[in-house]
């Protein structure tokens, strides 16, 4: 209920800032202009598509991500040679910034949904894949040595044993994931002019329709909310399966 | 000198009410050494609380050394339970016990001979310079009680201080703890639910009920003031004690309240 | 002997393998990894270091402190008051959630495209992780520490100081780490938006007028640059955080 309050107060106080002054209304419109434009907006299909290709190349990086993710950080957690070969490759190659890569994502694909996956793709496979090596570092030993003791094969071992114990960071993995690719989408196209709604508000920012880019970046901010919400919601769910699985087990 | 005086607490959350403590009455001399032990769940936690002040009662009051008590009083300190809580992790063992001192704006020459003699006399000389967590349940405890010791109270609450360590720590604590107090003539409050231990420690013990809490009974532990492990534990007047208290603990548990049994003096 | 194998193994092999398989690389956009590297020293000498690389650790050291400040500041204050938490909550979670260079054309409409833009852009883009990780550490303080505080007579200041923020700098800490990501994207996305100078805008540059060899030693440099941001921030956090660390493994082993 509080919360309501705390938005009411911020659409309020955009609202009055400009119109009492305090700021200047060509660079912050009031609250009800930048609705009014949100609302413009939202009758057309440019809108809906310049949304359906961000959420196209969130979605589709995010998988890649994903995926290639996961299978790469079980199969180097889950070897300790691997492990311990690749652990200074891994902790110099995932502070690089994302963005050094955007010279290279024009030359290669241009303007294309190329580029914007080229930029999730690698922003968002660190997050899942240090994730993962945490996970299978947790790994009980004890549990280990019981599955080895009854001869488990290291499929069964990566089935039984690992995967359920890195479960849980996967899913932490995939929702850290989700918010930077999105932040990855929409810079991709904000900077490089891919299709979508950062290229949007590139295009009313040099036309200067001030109102209609406030309202292009509240949506961002709504979708990424949205993701969040949603990706956190599907975690508590996994979540509170695990752990009252491993509750019925006695430790 | 404490007294508690018709102690009452009520929680409220919402609509519901729920009423730990009923009404508590009872006073630990300047000096003494108390003990109170109840079943478990009988509102121990909220009783200690309040006499230290971290909870407002919703009847009656306490007085420490004379004084309403409607905030955490100077002259008390206290030992918790939880020792890995308790005690700061991010700061040394000496940090710990000096952190309060500097509160009280005592010089640096007399907090540093304060928490000196203070970790000697919990015989932790030479560890200063660790941090808590790099020692034993058992030490921890003990830089607990030194940080209560530096810090010149003239009342100790001690809340079930010894519940999580091993049983041969614990008997090394109580001695402790009596040590403590017989050289530096504090009031002592020690809330336990163990019998043994409670008999053992007090110059009297105080049985509360379960909850909503009133004093179920009180008895005077008519040993000798020089007690150990050995010969106290063996002496045949505590084990008459000791199931003097079982019986109204476990009466308090029925929510009986027994007539006055032939231990209390 | 074996560490320092499994160390530099990897990289080597890495390394020379690219070095082998691009050194008769006829592509344009893939040259040879020696004419990457003998274009690295050409480009970033002494000089071009001064006037584009350091005005960008600049613009992100400041902007990065004063998120962090500022950061902390707010976040200690909402932390410790359930009401204000409640009703700001839902605010800072939707100014997080937006993606940060969005703001770089917001911003320049305030503060135009000098220093001051980029410093703010970075102050915007940061602030988020930082404040809200503040509030959740302050937040979740253990009550038995902040009773005993209050048993010891440790209030205002002290509290403050030797109580509350140690106990939170832990999760602090992650909210820093992540502002780290973020203010280095922002230091190169606002420059490749409007800049005169900066390694974003330099390495645009080389792209724009394709010089290849050069935009592959601005993006390897821009890579050490996070990699050794992200070194001296770790190096910083096991300094401050030794006893956190600490108290885990403690904890792990018992």
């Amino acid at each position: 209920m509080r919360g309501l309050t705390g938005l009411a107060g911020l659409l309020v106080l955009v609202e009055l800032l400009p119109r009492l002054g305090l700021v200047n209304d060509a660079y912050l419109p009031p609250t009800s202009r930048i609705a009014a434009a949100l609302g413009d907006e939202l009758v057309t299909a440019e809108f809906w598509q310049a949304v359906g290709d961000t959420l196209m190349g969130w979605a589709i990086g995010l998988v890649i991500a994903v995926a290639a993710g996961v299978v790469v950080g079980i199969a180097v957690g889950a070897v300790p040679v691997l492990r311990a070969a690749t652990a200074s490759t891994i902790e110099f190659l995932r502070p690089i910034p994302s963005v050094a890569l955007i010279p290279l994502a024009v030359l290669l694909y241009g303007t294309d949904l190329g580029s914007t996956l080229l930029l999730v793709v690698y922003a968002a496979f660190w997050q899942v894949l240090v994730q993962v090596l945490y996970g299978v570092a947790d790994v009980d030993p004890i549990a280990d040595e019981t599955a080895r003791s009854f001869r488990f094969g290291t499929w069964a071992r990566v089935r039984h044993v690992l995967w359920p114990t890195a479960l849980p960071y996967v899913f932490t993995g995939v929702r850290l994931a989700a918010s930077v690719a999105l932040v990855l989408a929409v810079t991709a196209e904000l900077v490089i002019g891919a299709p979508g709604l950062g290229k949007s508000i590139a295009v009313a920012q040099t036309s200067g329709a001030v109102p209609l880019m406030y309202a292009l970046i509240a949506v961002t901010g709504l979708l990424g909310v949205a993701i969040n919400l949603a990706a956190r919601a599907f975690e508590r769910r996994t979540l509170a399966w695990h752990q009252s699985v491993r509750g019925e087990v006695p430790a | 000198m404490l007294e508690v005086s018709s102690l009452k607490k009520v929680y409220r959350s919402g609509a519901r009410e729920v009423e730990a403590l009923r009404d508590l009455t009872f006073t630990v001399d300047s000096g003494e050494l108390v003990c109170l032990v109840g079943p478990s769940g009988c509102g121990k936690t909220t009783l200690l609380r309040c006499i230290a002040g971290l909870l407002e009662p919703t009847g009656g009051q306490v007085r420490l050394d004379g004084r309403e008590v409607s905030g955490p009083p100077p002259g008390l300190a206290m030992v918790f339970q939880e020792y890995g809580r308790s005690l700061f992790p991010w700061m040394s063992v000496r940090d710990n016990v000096e952190l309060p001192l500097k509160q009280k704006k005592i010089t640096r020459d007399r907090r540093k001979t304060l928490v000196e003699q203070a970790l000697d006399a919990v015989g932790l000389a030479g560890t200063e310079s660790a941090y808590p967590w790099q020692l034993s349940g058992g030490m921890q405890q003990r830089v607990a009680i030194a940080r209560a010791v530096a810090y010149e109270p003239s009342t100790l609450l001690m809340d079930e201080p010894f519940a999580a360590v091993d049983a041969q720590t614990r008997a090394d604590l109580e001695d402790l703890v009596r040590a403590l107090w017989q050289r530096l003539e504090v009031t002592v409050l020690f809330i336990t639910h163990d019998i043994d231990e409670a008999v053992y420690l007090g110059q009297r013990v105080v049985m509360l009920s379960s909850s909503p809490t009133v004093v179920q009974d009180e008895i005077t532990v008519d040993l000798p003031s020089t007690r150990d492990q050995l010969h106290t534990r063996a002496d045949p007047r505590f084990t008459e004690l000791r199931t003097h208290v079982y019986e109204q603990i476990q009466a308090a548990k029925r929510g009986l309240q027994l007539g006055g049994a032939g231990a209390s003096s | 002997m074996k560490r320092v194998a499994y160390v530099l193994g990897l990289p080597v092999v890495l390394f020379a393998a690219w070095y082998l398989l691009s050194a008769g690389s006829e592509s344009f956009y893939a040259p040879p990894l020696s004419t990457i590297l003998e274009s690295f020293g050409k480009t970033w000498t002494l000089d071009r270091l001064g006037t584009d690389v350091v005005p960008s650790l600049l613009r992100l050291v400041a902007g990065y402190a004063l998120a962090a400040v500022i950061g902390v500041a707010v976040g200690v204050t909402i932390g410790l008051n359930r009401r204000v938490r409640a009703t700001v909550e839902p605010v800072l979670e939707f100014f997080r959630a937006i993606p940060p260079p969005v703001l770089v054309p917001v911003i320049m409409l305030f503060a135009g495209i000098g220093n001051g833009m980029k410093i703010i852009v970075i102050v915007f883009g940061c602030v988020w992780p930082v404040l809200l990780n503040t509030v959740e550490g302050v937040r979740a303080v253990d009550s038995v520490q902040i009773d005993t505080a209050k048993a010891y007579g440790i209030s205002g200041p002290a509290r403050l100081g030797r109580v509350i923020l140690p106990a939170a700098s832990p999760q602090i800490a992650a909210g820093l780490r992540q502002a780290l990501s973020i203010a280095i994207i922002l230091m190169v996305i606002s420059e490749m938006f409007a800049a005169s100078n900066g390694l974003g805008f330099t390495i645009v540059q080389f792209q724009r007028s394709f010089a290849i060899p050069e935009m592959w030693s601005g993006i390897i440099l821009l890579g050490l640059l996070g990699f050794g941001l992200s070194l001296l921030f770790r190096l910083a956090e096991g300094r401050a955080l030794r006893w956190y660390h600490g108290l885990r493994d403690a904890q792990r082993r018992s």
